[in-house]
């Protein structure tokens, strides 16, 4: 990655208010044309970080770069970003093309320019007949798309983006997933999308930023989040995972031999910086399959089973008393044991990841 | 049974609509007593004959409204010219009314966003300090600031000692002190319905005008005011509207020369010009002004918000 292509360039940034510390000395690079999520939840400092970006939060140190510039000190007017707001901070007084316009005119673009602009950003996002109208005459998917054809129209650097789905229902977000997706595509600009749902972050991006307690814990695209987590945090927080807690013998070249609950051996990939000792291993319950008792590499009891429509979740329980979960598809030829059924659980080599926590 | 659904469904509306006519009462009997009634006491009154010591005579004369516009002379067989005096009155009211006002927009706008800006908790407090001078009678609180602003007043006796000016300011029988009378009368009620407005007004709008490239102040003329607007209005109705009709700021604080249409109209009715339909009619002509102004502005907003 050379410098040209970092859109944003965030170098060691700490947040305080008063003596409580929202970011601990974040850094991460954002390219050129790249749907960057910033995942975690509540209180992670995901929010402050953008808020830091869009300027609407002064850094009490660190740098951030747009395009190599330094814009730390500037404030928000001065910034070319733009945001689109969770509530969206639609101008009620105005009408739809007002809103759209208001960026170009404050910066400097001709009314005939910008209203040429205003028209071509709404047949964008599909509502060219609704240019007359007051925000509160619009639905809150239309109202989002104003949000968003307002904060596009005056040709921003960076597109921010502080949870513009989670007021929207479900069916809804999920057909604006893809649009934004594709929104994101054509622009050629690079969006950076906060979020709490890791399903929206898996969906959209191209690369995810797990965030917890101020700190980033990984960085990378969606696939790695998801198989191949560094810690406990991001594999617990990223989808559904089992934690087993095992003995690890040796650790080389990114694999690691240990044993599991029960004493059976098992080899599979390993965090960086991990060696030898006691440590977590994380199980995906989807990667789980079922055989008979002592075929597999763990024995079990059911306790129960719950019907989600397209998987049955299995509720097991290991010998020492360790809860897990498996998943099986819900097909037809799915065999489902009863509760109170002793049954093996074969983990597949791929999908087990010893973590670094 | 779709029948019997439509029945008591039926029932329970008319019920309600019994309900509501009997809960009218109280409000239509308000409006009626205490608005109707004095009103269109006073215009009838406004039409009838004086009588020398106060009170009318039942019979129908313009009088008082030729003797509002029109000057005949001493004795009232001159050919008729227009009388200034009473409509110099009027243009001087609405001309203190209009710099009150404006003083308590210019002040009560930035205390009302300073106290909506504050901590919830805290916000009431500052709204009761506001309203503590208001438990007073205003009265004493006009007589308070006659004593505050004359010449031998707390005020220039500061001035004097600090060498700040060599002699009494004058502040005493001025327009600037009837001035300061009623804005010091009707401040609270610019502020309260503005910190109302604001305190409602979302701040991620400032936010939103901020990144897209708006200054401090173009937020504050783009979006801030025409946001908060509603509550500005009423402030200066609130304001402007009794500050027209005040006598007691122009009474005591202004003396003889700033003569405002309150005192006028409460001299036909207590004092010693005691002409009734003259105070009725210049009554009349005031309310007729105020709702010109208030229609006009209602109009325009209706076409605003078609547009």
């Amino acid at each position: 990655m050379t410098s040209a292509e970092i859109a944003v360039d965030i170098e060691n940034v700490v947040k305080r208010y008063g003596s409580f510390t929202a970011l601990h000395g974040v850094s991460l690079s954002i390219c050129e044309n790249e749907f960057f999520t910033l995942l975690g939840p509540s209180g992670c400092g995901k929010t402050t970080l953008l808020r830091s970006i869009a300027g609407f939060e002064e850094v009490s140190s660190g740098t951030i770069r747009l395009k190599g510039e330094d814009i730390t000190g500037l404030p928000p007017h001065k910034r070319p970003v733009n945001t689109v707001f969770q509530q969206y901070a639609l101008f009620p007084h105005m009408t739809v093309t007002d809103n759209v316009m208001f960026g170009m005119l404050r910066s400097g673009w001709s009314k005939t320019d910008a209203a040429q602009r205003a028209n071509q950003v709404l047949e964008m996002v599909q509502l060219g007949g609704f240019a007359a109208r007051k925000p509160a005459q619009l639905s809150g998917g239309q109202q989002q798309r104003v949000a968003l054809a307002r904060a596009l129209a005056p040709r921003p650097a960076v597109l921010l983006l502080d949870e513009p789905l989670s007021a929207l229902d479900l069916k809804l977000r999920q057909a604006v997933r893809v649009e934004l997706k594709s929104l994101q595509r054509e622009t050629g600009i690079a969006f950076i999308f906060v979020t709490h749902d890791q399903e929206e972050a898996l969906t959209m991006s191209d690369r995810i930023a797990v965030m917890s307690n101020g700190e980033v814990q990984q960085i990378g695209a969606p696939p790695d989040i998801y198989e191949s987590p560094v810690n406990r945090f991001v594999a617990d927080f990223i989808g559904e995972t089992n934690l087993l807690d095992v003995d690890v013998h040796s650790v080389s070249d990114g694999m690691a031999t240990l044993s599991l609950p029960g004493g059976h051996g098992f080899t599979c990939p390993a965090a960086a910086m991990r060696g030898a000792g006691k440590g977590h291993l994380s199980v995906r319950p989807e990667r789980i399959a079922l055989c008979a008792e002592g075929a597999g590499d763990l024995d079990a009891t059911v306790t129960g089973r719950v019907y989600l429509g397209t998987d049955i979740q299995l509720h097991v329980r290991l010998a020492d008393d360790e809860a897990m979960t498996v998943r099986l598809q819900n097909s037809e030829t799915t065999i489902v044991p009863e509760e109170g059924s002793a049954v093996g659980l074969k983990l597949e080599v791929g999908a087990a990841r010893l973590l670094a926590d | 049974m779709a029948a019997g659904a439509t029945t008591s469904g039926g029932t329970v509306s008319n019920i309600y609509k019994g309900n509501s006519a009997k809960l009218m009462f109280p409000a239509w009997a308000m409006i009626g007593f205490f608005l109707l009634a004095p009103v269109g006491m006073m215009i009838v009154y406004s039409f009838l004959t004086k009588e020398f010591r106060g009170g009318v005579i039942w019979e129908f004369t313009l009088a008082a409204y030729d003797q509002f516009f029109f000057d005949r002379g001493l004795f009232g067989d001159e050919p008729p010219s227009i009388e200034w005096t009473y409509i110099g009155i009027f243009w001087r009211s609405i001309w203190q009314a209009g710099v009150a006002t404006i003083a308590c927009l210019l002040i009560g706008f930035p205390t009302a966003w300073f106290i909506a800006t504050r901590r919830p908790s805290t916000r009431s407090a500052w709204l009761f300090m506001i309203t503590i001078p208001y438990w007073v009678n205003l009265l004493i609180r006009t007589v308070s600031m006659k004593f505050l602003i004359r010449d031998t007043g707390p005020l220039n006796e500061f001035l004097l000692w600090t060498g700040a000016v060599s002699e009494p300011l004058g502040l005493i029988n001025t327009n600037f002190a009837v001035q300061l009378g009623l804005f010091y009368s009707y401040l609270p009620f610019m502020v309260l319905p503005i910190y109302a407005s604001v305190e409602r007004y979302d701040f991620s709008l400032s936010e939103a005008a901020a990144d897209l490239y708006s200054s401090i102040w173009t937020t504050l003329w783009l979006v801030i005011l025409p946001v908060v607007k509603p509550g500005i209005v009423a402030g200066c109705i609130l304001v402007f509207v009794p500050s027209l009709g005040a006598f007691l700021a122009p009474d005591l604080l202004g003396g003889a020369k700033t003569f405002m249409i309150g005192s006028l109209i409460e001299e036909q009715f207590k004092g010693s010009a005691g002409n009734w339909p003259f105070g009725a009619a210049a009554s009349t002509i005031l309310l007729s002004i105020v709702m010109a102004v208030l229609l006009i502005y209602a109009r325009n907003q209706n076409k605003g918000s078609e547009r």
